[in-house]
Formats: structure tokens, sequence, C-alpha cells
């Protein structure tokens, strides 16, 4: 078994999409080397599939191709001003703290007073932490440094966090809920008003309502009652039945117009946010996060799924035009089933994959590649790219990550340019001699 | 005593796996299992065997006693999963 990785690194979301200031939670990179590449798994990063190496050149070395890509980009909000200087994806803000290598050249301007993050997921939170938390907190963490030096200059004492429905359907968990109410010097506002629930959602909540969902209202109502603080260094204000309409300003992010929403019922009974015509407020700021969800691109020479944005599956079996499983391609994780659920969701969900390809292998239905020598991808690859990063390469990465990370009482400090990881990766007898 | 989940948990299933007494809910097939943010222990029926502290990938599990400050809303947040999860069996019974 081998892994493909178009970045120098592996682990995909667990070091450029978990937040730096989550490190229990990136400790899992130990299960994931100890179930792969400790136990003889090939690395090959910095390797693109579709641009280095096609789909149909994986299908003749391989028997079986799991594809597991997850979803790139973002959804937009398909507002005027979504485009205007200082209006971001929280996913580029997160990929660049992260020290994701195509991201570091981004220049986030943090000198303006108020931030303004669009969504109520965990993502929503992430990037409102890391726009809130001191820096004495930062600089424990992995942070990538551009990140850490920009921040240090950050101006931002507050972030309005704006959420579509109530407080009965927001995304967050309820332990990164209470995570945005416990920060050191910051302060949570809620308007009282905003928390009270509308009879629809109340009766949901009694009789339907999620563990998750009766904490998260018992929270909010915590937070509303608070007294006001003048000590916090500051503030995050959360809103509720807010949506943006239009992102303003000249030449760049100077305020954000949003309309109030009331939930209703919708046909099929989900309860639903509408807006209520003529009321609309306008929050002045000079950055905007946008974090309402993800999307998945299509892949080169794989079938797409243009409405669910997926790759076309039966449990993890890729289907062709035809609906019949493509044999020996399959798909896992967010590119299998869209961005829904956390971290452990994808081990059943990889679970049920894996279980196909065995029935498949038992069945005779997998193909035999015609090229199986395991060598021959390796000679391909070197031919194609010089800079593979194979198992050696990542170790030295990692191992020199560490140790810089070890010397400020870190836990690693990220090398983010593709450049200085390809050089780390390197034997040390080949790499070129710096002061 | 007991064990106490923290937030931090990320529904990796390999606590249930190792449980001698299926003291951790809910368990992946349980209708609640999809929409849980997190895992819990029943403080009831916990036995302290440390199993499940060994299991877990990401170190979010602690003893009641050395469970760290910040996670200390965890030890009434398991046992109210619980207690809220009889209800409901009652309930619906």
């Amino acid at each position: 078994m081998d892994l493909f990785e178009r970045l120098p690194t592996p682990w995909g979301l667990l070091r450029g999409g978990v937040a730096p200031d989550h490190q229990e939670i990136k400790r899992l990179d130990d299960t994931f080397d100890r179930e792969t590449l400790a136990r003889g798994c090939r690395l090959f990063g910095n390797v693109e599939v579709g641009v280095d190496v096609s789909h149909e050149e994986l299908m003749r070395h391989y028997a079986a191709v799991i594809y597991a890509t997850g979803a790139q980009t973002d959804k937009s909000l398909g507002i005027p001003g979504e485009e205007l200087p200082g209006s971001w994806a929280a996913t580029e803000f997160v990929a660049w703290y992260n020290g994701h290598p195509d991201y570091r050249g981004l220049e986030f301007d943090l000198s303006p007073r108020r931030a303004v993050v669009i969504g109520n997921g965990n993502v929503a939170a992430d990037v409102t932490r890391m726009l809130v938390r001191s820096l004495a907190e930062l600089e424990r963490t992995d942070v990538a440094d551009h990140a850490l030096e920009a921040l240090r200059q950050s101006r931002i004492e507050e972030v309005v966090v704006l959420g579509r429905r109530g407080p009965a359907q927001m995304a967050f968990t309820s332990s990164e809920l209470r995570e945005l109410g416990e920060l050191d010097g910051v302060e949570l506002r809620v308007d009282p008003q905003e928390v009270e629930l509308d009879p629809l959602s109340r009766s949901w909540l009694e009789e339907r309502g999620t563990f998750t969902a009766r904490k998260n209202v018992q929270l909010v109502r915590e937070f509303a009652a608070r007294p006001e603080r003048t000590d916090a260094r500051r503030r995050i204000v959360l809103r509720f039945l807010r949506s943006p309409v239009e992102i303003r300003g000249g030449g760049r992010v100077e305020a954000v117009d949003v309309g109030r929403n009331e939930i209703v019922q919708a046909g099929d009974g989900s309860l639903r946010p509408r807006p209520v015509n003529g009321d609309v407020e306008t929050i002045e700021c000079g950055l905007v996060l946008r974090s309402v969800g993800y999307r998945a691109v299509p892949l080169p020479g794989v079938p797409f799924d243009e409405r669910s944005f997926v790759l076309p599956n039966d449990r993890g079996r890729v289907l062709g035009a035809d609906g019949e499983p493509l044999p020996g391609v399959y798909a896992v994780g967010w590119i299998k089933r869209g961005p829904t659920g956390i971290l452990g969701t994808n081990k059943r969900d990889a679970d049920e994959t894996v279980r196909c390809l065995v029935e498949d292998l038992a069945a005779d239905r997998v193909p035999v590649p015609p090229d199986p020598d395991p060598e021959k991808i390796v000679a391909l690859l070197a031919e194609r790219n010089p800079d593979v990063v194979t198992v050696e390469g990542w170790r030295a990465i990692d191992a020199d990550e560490r140790q810089r990370g070890s010397r400020e009482q870190r836990p690693r400090v990220k090398l983010s340019s593709r450049d200085e990881l390809l050089a780390a990766a390197k034997p040390a007898a080949e790499r070129p001699t710096g002061p | 005593m007991t064990y106490v989940i923290a937030g931090s948990c990320i529904k990796d299933d390999s606590c249930i796996e190792v449980c001698p007494v299926d003291c951790i809910h809910p368990k992946p097939g349980d209708p609640d299992f999809e929409t849980a943010e997190q895992l819990y222990i029943d403080p009831e029926i916990c036995i302290d065997c440390d199993a499940c502290v060994e299991a877990c990938p990401v170190d979010a599990i602690f003893p009641e006693a050395f469970t760290p400050e910040k996670f200390a809303y965890a030890l009434d947040l398991n046992a109210e999963f619980f207690a809220q999860r009889s209800t409901e069996e009652r309930t619906a019974a």
C-alpha cells in the first residue's frame, strides 16, 4: 500500500486544518503513522495525481486506488462585495495560520478593530479563537511563524460571529462553544433577546433536540446572563438569526450589511431561516471571514457528482456513468460523503470502504494491474518529479520541525514553504550548505 | 470514582472496543451516535480500569481525580448524558 500526497507532508487536515491551539488532537499523527508508514506503507509526497501521475497510470500499477482527497474549496455566500479585499474564506485563514505552503504568501490585514466571522460551525469557532487568543497562548503552539508575526501586530479588539439560524440550530459542538466563553482575557457577549427561542425552535428542542443542541442553548443562556466585563482584552459577540446581505467598502471591506431572519418550518418539517424584509443593520469592520461550508473539486480521470460535490459512490465503491462500480476505484472521507462529521467519523467511513474492497478482492472483482512491480511507480515518479518526498524525507522534516520547536517550548516550528520542506526532506549530504 | 471523557474527544471508537463493562456510549449503530459530538462514560458503571485511557489516540480521557481544570465541566456532562438518555428511554417505552 502506498500513500500519495500533493503536499510534501502527510496527514491532510490534521496538520493543515485542526487549529494550533488544539494540540491534543494533533497527537493523532502518532496513530496515523503507527497504522501506515510504520507498517511499511510507502509515502509519495509532493506528488499530485492528475499532474505528476494520472489516474490511468495509477490503475496500471495498482489493483485499487482509494481517493481520500477531501473537500478543498469553500462555498460562497453569493452576495455583493464578497470578493472585496479584506473578505476571505475562513479556510484561507486556516491554511495560512497552519503553514500550508500554498497559502503562506497571503496577507491578512489585522489592523482593523473589528472582524466579522460568518458561520456557526467549528471552523468559525477555530478562526474566532485564533483572532482573540493572547500571544502567550499562541507562542506555545505550532501556529506558522508568519501568522504568529502577523497576529503579534493584530489590533483586532472585537470579533462578531454571525449565525443565520438561532441558538437551537447552531452547528458548533457544545465543547467548542464552551471554549469560546472561557478564553483568557476575552469577554463573550450575547444579547439576551437573541437567546429567546421562537416557538418552533422551543418545541423542536423539547421534543427532538439532541443532547448537544440542549447544551448549546443552555450555554448561550448562561453567556447572555453574564455581567459585562470592563477588564477584557478582546471581545467575541455572538449574533443569531443574522445573515450578511452585502459586504461594502471603497476598495476594501469597510462594513457588512446584515439582515434579520426568522425561523420557519419548511415543507420537509425542518426548521429554516427566512429573511425578515427591511430589517437590515450595518456592522463596521475591516476583516470578514466566511465559513459557510466546503465543497470538493473534481479529480482528473474519475467521475464527479456535480450536484452533491462527491465522487458518485455506493458505500465507497466509485460508480461509473452507467451506475455500476468502476473496478478497483474507491473513495473515503469528505470526497465520499460530503463535508460532514468529525475526525472519528472517518474511521467508520473508511471501515465501510475497506470492507467493500475486501469483499471485491474475495469475489475477484478487483482488476489485476498490468504492471504490478512496486518499483515501476518509483521509477515513473522519479522521471516526472525530482522532489518526491518519501517516508525518510518526511521523517527528516518532522525531526527538523520538532527540534526547532523544542528550542522554543513549542510542539514544532513548521516549515511552511515548499522549498524549505523539500530541502529538509533531502538527506543531509544532498542539502546545500548554508550559513 | 469514574473516568471522564473531555470535549477533545474525536469519536474514534477505540475506547468502546476495549471497555470491559460496556460503559462508553453512544456506540456506532445507536440512534444518537451520529448526532453525538463526543462519547461519554457512564459513571455508575465505570470500574476505573484505565483501558480506555490507553486506547484513546488523543488523550481525551481522564480519571476523575486527575481531570484538568479546563475539563472540569466534563464530569457533570458525562453523567448528564446518561441521565437524559435514560429519561428518553423511559419516555419512549
